[in-house]
């Protein structure tokens, strides 16, 4: 098996496939295509920018006189981000479990699967229209929104947590004589404890984000208010508005590290003030 | 004790894992089951307490044919069948105590086990398992932060826990070293004769066998191909069991 076999050696030593270069040429053709159907030019580019820049001028100062309104539209976007995590992670968790393939029999797991994927189907947005149609207008609208996409998140990967749990821990739990009960305090939960705190905080995060959008749609919260500020060109307020909310964002920051550093222990308070700590908690979201 | 009759096991139907396999466990004491890779060792010792389940025949255990045992009945004939593993499969996020607790799940409630609420006997128990394993002041480590040995001699304790009728130990010293395979196999072996335990054990290691068994089973192409004490066992034995010759010498 020397040198005869050496000349049949194929020149090229991987497979090479046409299809990813194809794939490529094909997404730059549709590019330049729709950019020519919607009519975006170097032009219309120029008009925006000009336009941008009278809008940003009048943002400032940020006008913080009508500071009541504000708080109070803050308060109830933060009631109902509170509230729809909290009733979206109790639902989320038994629905999340049945639907785990490698725990449940599949006349549990389908139904609990549809729950989670028409949760997931719409932005809460569209969920919001429709609930404040259903139920009128105000911050029930919100919450029941919110909860519903807290339900699809936390439902999703949870059931993902759970079906890549370790086999051998749950079959040594099992091999003890446990109740299913039982396996899953002591073999499945100990698997995905940690990184379902960190779906729930970060789900916290998400609604309290989502919590001062509701509002333009009129299912509560400062959204409401910052939408009314945007029709009455009172741009400064919206300035002050905006500048709240994100004071309101990296509030909530701070407190969701806090639960993950109390509950997860990899964390610290100090990590958000330290550089790299959004990635971090990225991986934390990834990895616990 | 233990009785097998015509214990059969095909994951896929018609190529068989198991084929046959007639056993009889009552002494006290090491029985080693050796034989190739791949042989059904794993699953033989899987089907007596059904974490795989039998094709066909019957597992006689204290009275009663686990083969035909679903449910409750089969969770209540766990209990008394100690399990130890080749990866030790502890719960890795949980405590060394939590782990030990773990071997009581059988006959404590589900309520008191979310809890953490185990009755005071089992604690204390635990804790002195925990001397005879060697690994006092350990109980709150968690068991990811432990070696590999460390890790068996949790397994160990976790399956004692139970108080068991029988052990078994699917190669419980495949993934560690030899001086710590000798010391895992000394606590086994310790442990089931100062309890009399039967202790039934999945071996790759022929001379760990014939150091610790006192019976020794083979196995080749699922079936049981030897069958007798560990002074028995010669070269034509373990031909017959391994085949070829070249790597005996």
């Amino acid at each position: 098996m020397s040198s005869p076999a050496v000349a049949a050696l194929p020149a090229d030593p991987f497979r090479r496939s046409p299809w990813p270069r194809v794939a490529m040429v094909a997404l730059v053709i549709y590019v330049i295509y729709a950019c020519a159907q919607l009519e975006v030019s170097w032009a219309r580019v120029e008009i925006g920018l000009e336009n941008a820049g009278r809008f940003f001028a009048r943002l400032f100062p940020p006008n913080f006189s009508r500071w009541e309104l504000l708080v109070k539209g803050l308060q109830e976007s933060l009631q109902i981000a509170v509230l729809a995590s909290t009733l979206g992670i109790v639902l989320a968790l038994p629905i999340g479990l049945c639907a785990a393939r490698n725990l449940m029999p599949s006349w549990a797991t389908w139904p609990a699967r549809f729950i989670i994927v028409s949760a997931r189907s719409f932005h809460p947005v569209i969920v919001a229209i429709l609930f404040v149609k259903a139920v009128g207008f105000g911050a029930l609208a919100g919450i029941l929104a919110l909860t519903l996409a807290s339900i699809g998140f936390i439902g999703k990967l949870f059931t993902e947590a759970i079906e890549e749990i370790s086999d051998k821990e749950v079959e040594a739990i099992r091999a003890t004589g446990a109740s299913f009960a039982s396996v899953l305090a002591f073999g499945v939960l100990p698997q995905v404890f940690s990184r379902f705190i960190g779906f729930a905080t970060y789900q916290l995060d998400s609604n309290l984000r989502n919590s001062t959008m509701v509002g333009i749609v009129g299912a509560g919260g400062v959204g409401g208010t910052l939408f009314a500020a945007f029709q009455r060109f009172d741009y400064d307020y919206v300035c002050a508005i905006l500048i709240s909310i994100i004071t309101l964002i990296m509030i909530g920051e701070v407190l969701a590290t806090g639960v993950r550093a109390i509950f997860i222990g990899n964390a610290t308070l100090s990590d958000v003030f330290r550089r790299g700590g959004a990635h971090r908690r990225e991986m934390h979201l990834e990895d616990d | 004790m233990l009785t097998l009759k015509h214990l059969s096991k095909s994951y896929v139907a018609g190529t068989p894992v198991l084929t046959d396999v007639n056993l009889d466990i009552d002494a006290r004491g090491i029985t080693a089951i050796i034989g190739a890779s791949g042989t059904g060792k794993s699953t033989l010792i899987r089907c007596i307490n059904l974490l795989v389940e039998p094709t066909a025949g019957e597992i006689l255990f204290e009275g009663a044919d686990l083969a035909r045992l679903s449910g409750k009945a089969l969770r209540r004939a766990r209990r008394h069948i100690g399990m130890v593993f080749q990866e030790y499969n502890l719960v890795e996020r949980l405590s060394v105590m939590e782990n030990l607790l773990s071997g009581r799940l059988g006959y404590v409630s589900a309520w008191r086990a979310w809890r953490r609420k185990f009755p005071p006997d089992d604690i204390r128990r635990a804790y002195e398992l925990l001397d005879v394993v060697g690994l006092t002041g350990f109980a709150n480590q968690r068991a990811d932060a432990l070696s590999g040995g460390q890790r068996q001699r949790v397994g160990i304790a976790r399956a004692v826990m139970q108080e068991p009728t029988l052990l078994l130990a699917d190669e419980p010293t495949s993934s560690l070293d030899p001086k710590t395979s000798v010391e895992i196999m000394e606590l086994l072996t310790e442990v089931g004769r100062s309890r009399g335990i039967p202790v039934l054990v999945n071996m790759h290691d022929v001379e760990l066998a014939r150091r610790f068994a006192d019976r020794i089973i083979g196995m080749g192409d699922g079936r049981i191909v030897f069958d007798g004490p560990a002074a028995a066992l010669d070269d034509a034995t373990l031909t017959t069991i391994y085949g070829g010759k070249g790597w005996l010498h």
